[in-house]
C-alpha cells in the first residue's frame, strides 16, 4: 500500500500538470475569443476580396491573401524538393559520412535561428547579390530556406518511421538502392513527408519579420502579377492595420488575423488527418 | 519472359565453399561447404543464434547490406561465383528470391501491385502481362481464390496467413531459381501454417528452396535433405530421413531429440 504522503505528492503533481496544461489554453482562448469577438463583425466577402483603403470600413484583404497564396506556392516548389532530396541524402545514402554529419548539426542549428536572420540573408542573397530586388519572387525564396530546416528534420523523421524490413523486401527482389527508395520507401513515408510539409508551410504563412526585412510593402492596391512584382502577405496587412491608431483599423485586424487562424487551423487539420491516416494503417 | 508454363528442368544448383562470414570482428559463420540440388527442399536446423539467418543472407548477398558485415569464400549459382565482383548484386536477388519471418507486403500497394512489385520497382513490367502474372502467381502461392474478388485492396487487409502467401507471391513473380525462407511459418497459426507447408511442397520440382525452422515435424514433413547448424558449424547434412531416424553425430541427435537448443 502507498504512504499517504506518496499519495498527496502524486496528486499535487497531477494537479500542477493539469495547471500548466490549463493556463497557457485559457490564455490562448481569451485571446481567441477577443480577436473574433473584434473583428468578426468585418467578416465578409467584400473584406475578403477587397483592397486596402484610407477608409477602415472598404479595406480589404485580397492583396495579402493573394501574395501569401503565391508565397507559399514559390516557398513550396523551392524548399520541398530541396528539402526531401536532402532528407534522403542524409537518411538513406550519408548515414556515415563526415559530411553527412556536418550537415546534420548544421540543419539542427538553423532551425534555431530567429527568422529576422533568414531575412537578412533573403536582403544579401536574392535582393542583392541575385538581383531579384524587393519581389514575391525573393520573398518566397527567403521562407523556403526559413523552412529548409523543418522540411529536412521531419522528412527525416517520416524515412526513419519505415521499418528497415520493406528495404530488405524490395532489395531481395533485385531492386537497386535508389529503386527502392523511390517504390518503397517514399510512398511509405509519404504522409508523414506530407504532415511535415504541410507545417512548414503554415509556419512560413504566419511569418513577418522576414519579409519585412526583404523589403515587402505593407500597403498594396494591386494583385502581384508576376514574380519580380512587389508584394504584401497576410500577416503584413495585419500588421499594417495594428499599428493605426484609429479604432476601426484595429477591428480590421482582428478580422486578418481570424482569416490567418482559419487558414492555419485548416492546414494543420489536414496535417492531423494525414497523420492519423498513416497510423490506421500500420 | 515466359508466362505461360515453366520447362521442369531448371536451374538453382548451389555450392557453398567455405564460407566465413560475420559482423565487425565476430565471425558467426565458420567456413560452411553445402551442396544443394537444383528442385529440391533443404531444411536449415539448428538452435537460436548459430547462423542460420546469416548462412541463408550469404546467398543472395543480402548479408553484406549489413554495414559491419564481411564474408570469406565462395558461393556458386548453377556454377557462377555469386561474390564476382562483376555481378551486380541485383541481379543475383532476382534469381535468388526470399521470403521473411515476418509476413512484409507493402502497405501502401494492393495485393496486385505487392505481386507485381519485383517489377514494377525495377521496371521491367510489361502491363499487357500483369493480368496473367498476377493470376499465375497467386495461383503458385495458392491464394488466388481467396483474393482473386478484391485485388484491388491492400495487401496488409489479409491475414497474416494470407499475407504469407502473398509476399511467396510476390517473390515468384519475379521467377526466380531459388527461394530461400527464414522461418516462414513462425509467426502464423497452425492452419496457415499447413496452408504454408503445402504450398512449399508444390513448388518443390519447379524452384530450389532452402527453409530455416525450428519446427521439426516442419522439416521432417517439407524437406528431402536436412542440413544441421551448431554455432557456424555445419554439423550433418544428408537425407531428411537419415537426419531424424538415424543421425550420424551425437550432436544432431541431441538435437533433434530437444535434449538442447
Ligand atoms: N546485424 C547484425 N549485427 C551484428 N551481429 C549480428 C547481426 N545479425 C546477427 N548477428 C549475430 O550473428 C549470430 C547469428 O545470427 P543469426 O541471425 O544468423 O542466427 P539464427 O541461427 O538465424 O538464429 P535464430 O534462430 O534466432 O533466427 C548471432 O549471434 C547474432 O547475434
Ligand atoms: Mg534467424
Amino acid at each position: 500500500m502507498k504512504k499517504n504522503h506518496e499519495i498527496w505528492y502524486e496528486r499535487g503533481f497531477l494537479l500542477l500538470c493539469g495547471f500548466s496544461v490549463l493556463l497557457p489554453l485559457a490564455i490562448l482562448f481569451y485571446f481567441v475569443a477577443q480577436v473574433v469577438m473584434d473583428g468578426f463583425g468585418r467578416l465578409s466577402l467584400q473584406f475578403l476580396l477587397g483592397f486596402p483603403s484610407r477608409f477602415a470600413e472598404q479595406a480589404g484583404v485580397l492583396p495579402g491573401l493573394v501574395g501569401s497564396f503565391y508565397l507559399l506556392l514559390i516557398t513550396g516548389l523551392i524548399a520541398l524538393p530541396i528539402g526531401v532530396g536532402a532528407a534522403v541524402y542524409l537518411e538513406e545514402y550519408g548515414k556515415r559520412s563526415r559530411l553527412a554529419t556536418l550537415i546534420e548539426v548544421n540543419i539542427s542549428n538553423l532551425a534555431g535561428v530567429p527568422s529576422v536572420i533568414y531575412g537578412l540573408l533573403g536582403l544579401a542573397v536574392f535582393v542583392r547579390a541575385l538581383g531579384m530586388g524587393r519581389s514575391i519572387l525573393a520573398g518566397g525564396c527567403t521562407l523556403a530556406f526559413l523552412v529548409l530546416p523543418i522540411v529536412v528534420i521531419s522528412t527525416r523523421e517520416a524515412l526513419r518511421t519505415v521499418p528497415q524490413g520493406f528495404r530488405e523486401a524490395s532489395a531481395a527482389l533485385g531492386a537497386t538502392k535508389w529503386q527502392t527508395i523511390r517504390g518503397v520507401v517514399l510512398p511509405e513515408a509519404m504522409p508523414g513527408i506530407l504532415t511535415g510539409a504541410i507545417l512548414a508551410l503554415s509556419r512560413a504563412l504566419g511569418e513577418t519579420a522576414p519579409l519585412v526585412v526583404v523589403g515587402a510593402l505593407t500597403y498594396v492596391t494591386f494583385l502581384p502579377n508576376s514574380l519580380n512584382s512587389p508584394f504584401t502577405a497576410l500577416p503584413l496587412q495585419i500588421y499594417n492595420w495594428v499599428s493605426r491608431p484609429q479604432a476601426a483599423f484595429a477591428a480590421n485586424a482582428a478580422a486578418g488575423i481570424v482569416v490567418l487562424l482559419i487558414l492555419m487551423l485548416a492546414m494543420n487539420m489536414i496535417a492531423v488527418i494525414l497523420r492519423g491516416r498513416m497510423q490506421n494503417r500500420r | 519472359m515466359n508466362v505461360e508454363q515453366k520447362e521442369p528442368a531448371r536451374g538453382g544448383a548451389i555450392e557453398t565453399r567455405e564460407i566465413v562470414a560475420g559482423f565487425d570482428t565476430r565471425e558467426v559463420l565458420h567456413g560452411i561447404s553445402m551442396q544443394i540440388q537444383p528442385g529440391q527442399v533443404t531444411a536449415l536446423i539448428g538452435p537460436s543464434g548459430c547462423g542460420k539467418s546469416t548462412f541463408l543472407r550469404c546467398l543472395n548477398r543480402m548479408h553484406e547490406l549489413v554495414p559491419s558485415a564481411f564474408i570469406r569464400g565462395s558461393v556458386q549459382l548453377d556454377g557462377q561465383e555469386v561474390y564476382d565482383p562483376e555481378l551486380d548484386p541485383v541481379f543475383l536477388r532476382r534469381r535468388v528470391g526470399m521470403v521473411f519471418q515476418k509476413p512484409n507486403p507493402f502497405p501502401s500497394m494492393s495485393i496486385r501491385d505487392n505481386v507485381l512489385a519485383g517489377l514494377t520497382l525495377t521496371n521491367r513490367l510489361k502491363a499487357s502481362e500483369a493480368d496473367l502474372l498476377v493470376e499465375r502467381a497467386l495461383n503458385q502461392a495458392a491464394l488466388w481464390d481467396e483474393v482473386k474478388d478484391r485485388l484491388k485492396s491492400p495487401g496488409m487487409s489479409l491475414s497474416g496467413g494470407q499475407q504469407q502467401r502473398l509476399c511467396i507471391a510476390r517473390s515468384l513473380a519475379v521467377d526466380p531459381d531459388v527461394l530461400l525462407m527464414d522461418e516462414p511459418c513462425s509467426a502464423l497459426d497452425p492452419i496457415a501454417t499447413a496452408r504454408v507447408e503445402d504450398l512449399i511442397q508444390s513448388l518443390a520440382g519447379d524452384y530450389t528452396i532452402i527453409i530455416v525452422t525450428h519446427n521439426m515435424q516442419q522439416a521432417a514433413r517439407v524437406s528431402s535433405r536436412t542440413a544441421f547448424l551448431l554455432s557456424g558449424e555445419l554439423v550433418e547434412f544428408a537425407e531428411t530421413n537419415t537426419i531424424f531416424t538415424s543421425p550420424r553425430d551425437q550432436r544432431t541427435e541431441d538435437y533433434i531429440t530437444g535434449k538442447f537448443g
